[in-house]
């Protein structure tokens, strides 16, 4: 099926660029002297220095790396049990407890957001960095869910019978056959997990308190205001920290394949 | 025998033990940081309003009773019609890029990666480039001005178009990936019957592609419609104060307007909505499968 | 000439003689070994596995997978489950092995009761139908894992996996740091066998191993587990749907079918003296005929079938006369003669020569009897090329057999 006709190839391409311009258009932009959009007056790196004293966006740097790794860890461990029992035990009820599981999946971020808000007022839990972890893993859990358990079910069940009949009961069989197969897939569940996390700002508009803000929502902040050309450069420094996570991600989950 | 072995015999034998030990801890996080707060928030729409925000513990209607208002309903209406235009968009464009990267050959690793990558770029910072490209002062008007095109700038954003705009660009990759899914799994063999059956291009096309695809298609369907019905950063950003949509609401409702019970109502409005969308998916998915 | 039955009565037993289609070498081993008489030194051992009353039955399954199978292994036998798929032997073999628990009945290794062990926990070792290799283990490290499970010294694990892989004739230099992906199927075939055999069970389980092999191969291979299976005095139980395969590397059989247990014996038992249709039809080729028993002659019993013709059985005590009865006659027992020239004493039954099938060694006659079905005879190829009395299509026939090669069957 690789015969392309020209004219399709033609399309892709335009689509794909179109998909890619103005990302690419902004990360041009951002090393523009002047400080307004509309011209180019010369190449500078100076929006990039101006960065580097923006307190601001370093405590909202810090504070997203902080929620990203403790929301990331929470994520991956729970959602790698729920994987396991979903994929490795039969019984009554799976289904519906799959489709539970998946449920903040397909619930609205903004839905997840308030009513998140609404728990955390009901109980008198203060909005910081420990509501914005809770939020994050909570709605990270089923990708972390999806990736490992798809790594799970290509995974040869055999593996798991051979170690058992050479003398490894079910927890040795486990820490030498099992997890280091599901290793990639773990770490691509992580990876997925933090960049989910490092970019959220809806649900993090609700449940971060005055003052702290992750990375994201200093920079909503900024584009909402007026032009400022150091939100192109930290947008663009943004998008390129996460192209570089998906590409290890990718690289993860197909490595050693089963 | 020691412990480890009566307890790893007795979990041997049942499987259901086995996964509920496994399962409990994550269904219980997720009771306390999803389930609860979701029913909570639909407890608080049938609450009265407290004065500074918060609730009052007596149960009323007025909440919902207020979404009757024209200026709600139109806000409702509104969001639904974005939201499927958005969707039918995104498919129209979509398909024929899925279509393509599926018979890429050599390319598809790299035009899937192409598709993949938009995916999950930071959704702030893709909004915001579109942002930078239509501003009144931004690249495009620039251009259009300097080669004398247009004499003023054209006022792109804050309009409904800039908000389509801007909710087709953000997820048309979700459109893409499921349809190419779908797509892959096509047999090349049945394109070539249907050729040697007398079936041209088109007629191949439209009579096993789509037909075939279709799995795909509703699906990418779904995952287009239910993140744009609720959008709120793409109108925020790129729709002005007549392009509100349900999400936007649900903001205000509990930022400046602090109406709790309204903004839990149309909360629970937009998830009921979002729930009914993906029990026709399902609906439709088991009747296909049956 | 025409394969015409040969007066010689030692034709019959003669180990290559052409009543036998498959030629293969190994079947003059098995055939001599599995004569009763070979077993008494064995039977004397107490036995390696014990199924006893043994049932299992998978949840929302009206059948049962294995359905009351009770059966023992004798030590260093090396002991076939075959049958069609779906027939229950896997299911078996996992109880044997402890990845399933009977829902009814016992099963015994080495004179204990195992019933209740987990897999680990049991003295035997197997070999799986896709090898199942850990994809992250290098071919040593493969071979050693349950070498490590035992904690033994380091020095004697390195010593013990050498002599494994040279065992199953791989070098440990050249392929001890491969990965499995970097083998081909008969070199993992081969490190599957050495990370069981290296733990020197006192039982062996092969799972189907040789299903994803070439011809050529799985016929090396076959030869090479019976020889180590003799070798090495190891127990094997060796679950296959060839039944070729079962009949080449057996000394004992059991035939499964719907998840019982429908006759255990030597290869030559089963082959010669199949007890129902379902055992003479799956192993060879076989013609079924049915008719109804009449009148004892001698030690001769008549049975008339449905054409009114005559033809005889051996007696047995279970025949009544008026009675229903089938009976199997191997295609090699069978002659083809002209109409006038049937042998005295044999049974025959005319008909027209429908088709004859070429198969290089033999030669399959297919014959229209006018019974339900037509009768097909293996004959030796004598040379069908510039033949004149090679048989055709259309020739009239005599299918013709010595009332004693016929077997009654029970079921």
């Amino acid at each position: 099926m690789t015969r392309m006709p020209r004219g399709l190839a033609w399309y892709a391409a335009v689509v794909l660029a179109a998909l890619h311009l103005p990302v690419l258009v902004l990360a041009l932009f951002s090393f523009n002297a002047s400080r307004f959009a509309g011209r180019w007056t010369g190449f500078t790196t100076a929006w990039y220095s101006a960065l580097w004293a923006r307190e601001d966006l370093w405590a909202g740097l810090r504070l997203s790396l902080v929620v990203g790794v403790c929301s990331t860890a929470i994520a991956v461990v729970l959602g790698t049990l729920a994987a396991l029992a979903l994929g490795r035990a039969r019984f009554r009820g799976r289904q519906t407890t799959e489709a539970l599981l998946y449920l903040p999946l397909v619930t609205p971020e903004i839905v997840v957001g308030i009513a998140t808000l609404l728990l955390f007022a009901a109980i008198g839990l203060e909005l910081g960095v420990l509501t914005i972890v809770l939020a994050h893993a909570a709605f990270s859990l089923p990708f972390v869910i999806t990736v490992v358990g798809a790594r799970l079910a290509g995974m040869d069940r055999t593996l798991e019978e051979a170690a058992l009949s050479l003398g490894a009961d079910e927890l040795t069989t486990f820490r030498r056959v099992t997890l280091p197969l599901l290793a990639p897939g773990i770490v691509a569940g992580a990876l997925l997990a933090f960049t989910l996390s490092f970019d959220d700002v809806v649900i993090t508009v609700f449940t971060s308190g005055i003052g702290t803000g992750t990375l994201p929502l200093v920079v909503y902040a900024m584009v909402r205001r007026t032009v400022e050309p150091t939100v192109n450069a930290i947008s663009t420094l943004i998008v390129l920290v996460t192209t570089v996570l998906i590409v290890l991600a990718d690289r993860a989950s197909r490595e050693r394949s089963l | 025998m020691s412990a480890r072995r009566r307890l790893l015999r007795w979990f041997a034998a049942r499987a259901p033990a086995r996964a509920w030990a496994l399962l409990t801890p994550t269904l219980l996080f997720l009771l306390v940081l999803y389930f609860v707060p979701v029913g909570l928030m639909g407890v608080y729409s049938v609450l009265e309003r407290g004065t500074y925000g918060g609730v009052v513990w007596r149960v009323t209607g007025a909440a919902y009773a207020q979404f009757l208002d024209p200026l709600y309903l139109r806000i409702l209406g509104r969001s639904i019609a974005m939201a499927a235009a958005s969707t039918v968009i995104s498919l129209l464009i979509g398909f024929p890029l899925a279509w393509a990267i599926a018979r890429s050959g050599r390319w598809r690793r790299l035009l899937l990666f192409l598709v993949v990558l938009p995916f999950w770029t930071s959704f702030l910072v893709r909004t915001s480039a579109l942002l930078f490209l239509l501003r009144e002062d931004g690249p495009i008007n620039a251009a259009l001005l300097a080669l004398g095109l247009i004499e003023a700038p054209l006022a792109l954003l804050y309009t409904p178009g800039a908000v389509l705009l801007g909710l087709t660009y953000g997820y048309l990759p979700f459109a893409v990936l499921p349809i190419y899914a779908s797509l892959e799994k096509l047999d090349p063999a049945l394109l070539e019957a249907a050729e040697i059956l007398g079936a041209r291009p088109w007629a191949r096309l439209r009579r096993v592609v789509v037909p075939l695809a279709m799995p795909g298609v509703v699906a990418g369907a779904l995952l287009v419609f239910i993140p744009a019905l609720g959008a709120f950063l793409t109108p925020d950003l790129m729709g002005g104060a007549k392009d509100l949509m349900i999400g936007n609401l649900v903001h205000n409702q509990f930022t400046s307007a602090r109406n709790w019970p309204f903004g839990s109502a149309a909360s629970t409005i937009l998830t009921g909505l979002t729930l009914a969308g993906v029990l026709l998916y399902l609906r439709q998915r088991e009747a296909r499968d049956a | 000439m025409n394969g015409t039955a040969s007066a010689n009565e030692d034709t019959r037993c003669a180990v290559s003689s052409a009543r036998h289609i498959h030629a293969n070498p190994l079947h003059a081993v098995v055939h001599h070994r599995s004569l009763p008489g070979r077993h008494v030194h064995r039977m004397t051992d107490a036995p390696v596995v014990e199924f006893c009353g043994v049932e299992k039955r998978y949840a929302g399954s009206a059948v049962a997978a294995v359905a009351e199978v009770s059966f023992a292994v004798q030590r260093g036998e090396f002991f076939s489950l075959l049958g069609p798929s779906g027939c229950g032997k896997t299911t078996m073999l996992r109880l044997l092995a402890g990845f399933e628990t009977p829902d009814r009945g016992s099963i015994r290794i080495l004179g204990e009761d195992v019933t209740a062990r987990r897999p680990y926990e049991r003295p035997l070792a197997m070999v799986f139908q896709q090898y199942a290799l850990f994809p992250h283990l290098d071919v040593r490290r493969n071979v050693a894992f349950g070498l490590e499970q035992r904690r033994l010294p380091a020095a004697e694990i390195d010593a013990r996996v050498a002599k494994a892989l040279e065992l199953v004739r791989l070098d440990p230099a050249q392929f001890g740091t491969r990965k499995p992906a970097q083998l081909s199927g008969g070199q993992r075939q081969r490190v599957a066998l050495a990370r069981a055999l290296v733990l020197e069970p006192p039982m062996l389980l092969l799972d189907e191993p040789l299903g994803a092999l070439d011809l050529q191969l799985r016929k090396a291979m076959q030869t090479e587990l019976k020889a180590l299976n003799r070798q090495l005095g190891i127990t094997f139980v060796y679950v296959t749907h060839d039944q070729e395969e079962a009949l080449a590397m057996s000394d004992r059989i059991a035939v499964m079918n719907g998840g019982r247990l429908v006759q255990l014996g030597a290869p030559a038992e089963i082959y010669e003296s199949p007890r129902t249709a379902f055992v003479a039809a799956f192993i060879g080729e076989t013609n079924l005929l049915d008719g109804t028993v009449g009148e004892l002659r001698g030690a001769l019993r008549e049975v008339h079938d449905a054409q009114y013709r005559i033809w005889c059985v051996p007696d047995r005590p279970f025949l009544r006369e008026g009675a229903g009865v089938r009976v199997a006659v191997r295609p090699e027992w069978l002659d083809l003669c002209r109409p006038d020239a049937v042998p005295p004493g044999e049974n025959a039954l005319h008909g027209t020569v429908r088709d004859v099938i070429y198969l290089g060694e033999t030669l399959h006659v297919v014959v229209d009897v006018g019974a339900a079905e037509p009768m097909r005879v293996a004959l030796r190829n004598e040379g069908v090329l510039q033949n004149p009395f090679a048989w055709r299509i259309g020739d009239a026939a005599a299918v013709a057999w010595r009332p004693e090669d016929a077997e009654v069957l029970e079921g």
